[in-house]
């Protein structure tokens, strides 16, 4: 069924009992030429561009929970093209392309709003840092604007510019910035791979991979074991179990990442903003909630739930930020896993099984990732070889010493 | 939680990452021993032993064994009693 404003319409006359579910619900077949792990937004859009640009239709999506029950639905949606090292930048460039056409590609509304990213800096160092991001941005293809602090006084009129503990030298805008509706880009993706023939195989939990002479021949799951000639693993924060039932050890800590919302407010902010000395960052929901998070809780936790400390370093950041979110309630808070790796980026690559195929370590970022993730992990698997704007996201990095540590801050999972 | 100071405030504490981190290669060592050791985390649900820090304490660092699904502290050592 093809969505579209004359069906709103239709439906709308008819009582709207027209709509049909977006996928279908099938069982698993016994076998398929390609299986995906793990049902979040790089799995399915591994999955759609499988069937979409290489015509691999024959492949299951195995999903533990329901669609969309990780990451994918937990994140606070900023998506950006603003990375500084080569073999980033190129990716991540690629993915804000491939986002800008999403919405008539999947023909479904992922709300993506490019309502401008500005990252505010607080001293003179944050300032030169800010101006090279920039020109590397801009050197990519992409946009970058540098705004001196009246230049963000005239975007953000409501920040406190008259605190002098990190007063606000200026922002670096980013207009193609901005952010979309999370679940959205999980339905859009899922309802696309369905309508090319994937099967999208829920509460179904791998619990084993088939491995004989050094090569996949399938999984075990809790609805029984399903044969394939390729396994892609894309399962975020639990790639260390069960990458380890292929017997590996990865370079890969998992943390929890908080994030809130407030009640629904009339339109105040309007772009996205990310506090450069506080770990803080915000944008407003179409609904009218301010959706706000700030750092990792620092230690190693699969809790999906964080602790207190960092709900108050959040909330006093904000406030030192921007006065006026004082006076909002808090509705609701919630954590997800991130697959935090030793230089905060990701791996798309072969593994040494001959199939086997991984796709992890997001750290925080890897919402904006989505589609050229899809699109490269995707590419790997139908052909064998990398993309040419992933091939720097190599497993092999860490010991060949090729990293790519964005902020400079070292082999410390919880830096980045 | 800290084997010197008691129960203490978890602002207090630095936390740093798996105890892999005590295991440092010798200089010479095999560059996979090195990636094994900065990079590679066997990362578990469940019982997990890493480091922390008592920076705002008694400045020791600890082995804590915790359960990283439960939040729930096991037991607490100093490195240094274990380095004897
Ligand atoms: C609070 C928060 C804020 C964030 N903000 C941003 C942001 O602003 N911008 C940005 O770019 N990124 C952001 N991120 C990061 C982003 O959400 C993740 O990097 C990304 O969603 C991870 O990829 P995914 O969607 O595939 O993960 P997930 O949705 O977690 O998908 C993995 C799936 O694998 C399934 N699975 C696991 N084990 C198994 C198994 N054994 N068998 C079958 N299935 C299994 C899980 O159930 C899950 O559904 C944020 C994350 C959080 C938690
Ligand atoms: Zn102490």
């Amino acid at each position: 069924m093809t969505y579209s404003a004359f069906r709103i319409v239709r439906e709308t006359l008819t009582g709207n009992t027209g709509w049909k579910p977006a996928w279908r619900d099938p069982a698993p077949k016994a076998e398929y030429d390609a299986i995906i792990i793990g049902g979040g937004g790089h799995g399915l859009a591994t999955a759609y561009y499988l069937a979409r640009n290489h015509g691999l239709t024959n492949v299951a999506v195995l999903e533990k929970g329901y669609l969309g029950s990780g990451n994918i639905g937990r994140n606070t949606t900023i998506v950006r093209a603003n990375y500084f090292l080569p073999g980033n930048s190129e990716f991540y460039s690629h993915s804000l392309k491939l986002w800008e056409g999403l919405e008539s590609e999947l023909n479904y509304n992922v709300m993506h709003s490019q309502r401008g990213l500005i990252n505010l800096f607080h001293s003179d160092g944050q300032r030169d840092a800010f101006v090279r991001r920039g020109n590397a941005m801009i050197n990519q293809g992409d946009d970058a604007i540098l705004l001196d602090r009246d230049g963000v006084r005239e975007h953000l009129p409501y920040l406190d510019f008259e605190q002098t503990r990190f007063p606000i030298y200026g922002g670096l805008l980013h207009p193609r910035g901005g952010s979309a509706r999370h679940d959205a880009v999980a339905w859009g993706y899922a309802r696309g791979a369905d309508r090319r023939g994937v099967d999208l195989i829920q509460n179904c939990e791998v619990t084993g991979i088939d491995i004989q002479n050094g090569v996949v021949r399938g999984v075990q799951t809790t609805r029984g074991a399903i044969r394939a000639k390729k396994v892609g693993i894309i399962v975020a924060g639990r790639s260390s179990q069960v990458a380890a039932m292929a017997g590996m050890r990865l370079p890969i800590e998992s943390h929890v990442l908080q994030a809130f919302v407030t009640e629904g407010l009339k339109p105040v902010i309007n772009h996205v903003i990310s506090f450069g000395m506080g770990h803080f960052y915000i944008s407003q929901s179409d609904k009218g909630g301010l959706v706000f998070g700030g750092d990792l809780d620092f230690y190693a936790s699969y809790a999906a739930r964080g602790n207190l400390p960092m709900v108050e370093h959040v909330m006093e950041a904000g406030m030192t930020l921007m006065p006026m979110i004082g006076r909002a309630k808090v509705l609701r808070s919630w954590g997800g896993i991130m697959d935090m790796s030793p230089d905060g980026s990701p791996v798309i690559d072969k593994t040494h099984v001959e199939g086997l195929f991984l796709d992890c370590g997001w750290n925080y970022g890897g919402f904006k990732a989505v589609p050229a993730s899809g699109w490269c992990m995707a590419h790997l698997m139908a052909t064998g070889e990398s993309h040419e704007v992933a091939g720097k996201f190599r497993l092999d990095r860490f010991a060949t010493g090729h990293l790519l540590d964005e902020e400079g801050t070292g082999s410390q999972h919880n830096l980045h | 939680m800290c084997p010197l100071c008691g129960e203490r405030d978890r602002r207090e504490f630095y936390y740093y990452g798996a105890e892999d981190f005590l295991n440092r290669p010798a200089a010479d060592a095999e560059p996979g021993a090195w990636d094994n050791y900065l990079h590679l985390r066997d990362n578990p649900a469940g019982v997990t032993k890493d480091l922390w820090y008592h920076e705002m304490g008694c400045a020791q660092w600890l082995v804590v064994t915790r359960n990283t699904v439960t939040h729930e502290i096991i037991a607490t050592e100093l490195v240094a009693e274990r380095a004897k």
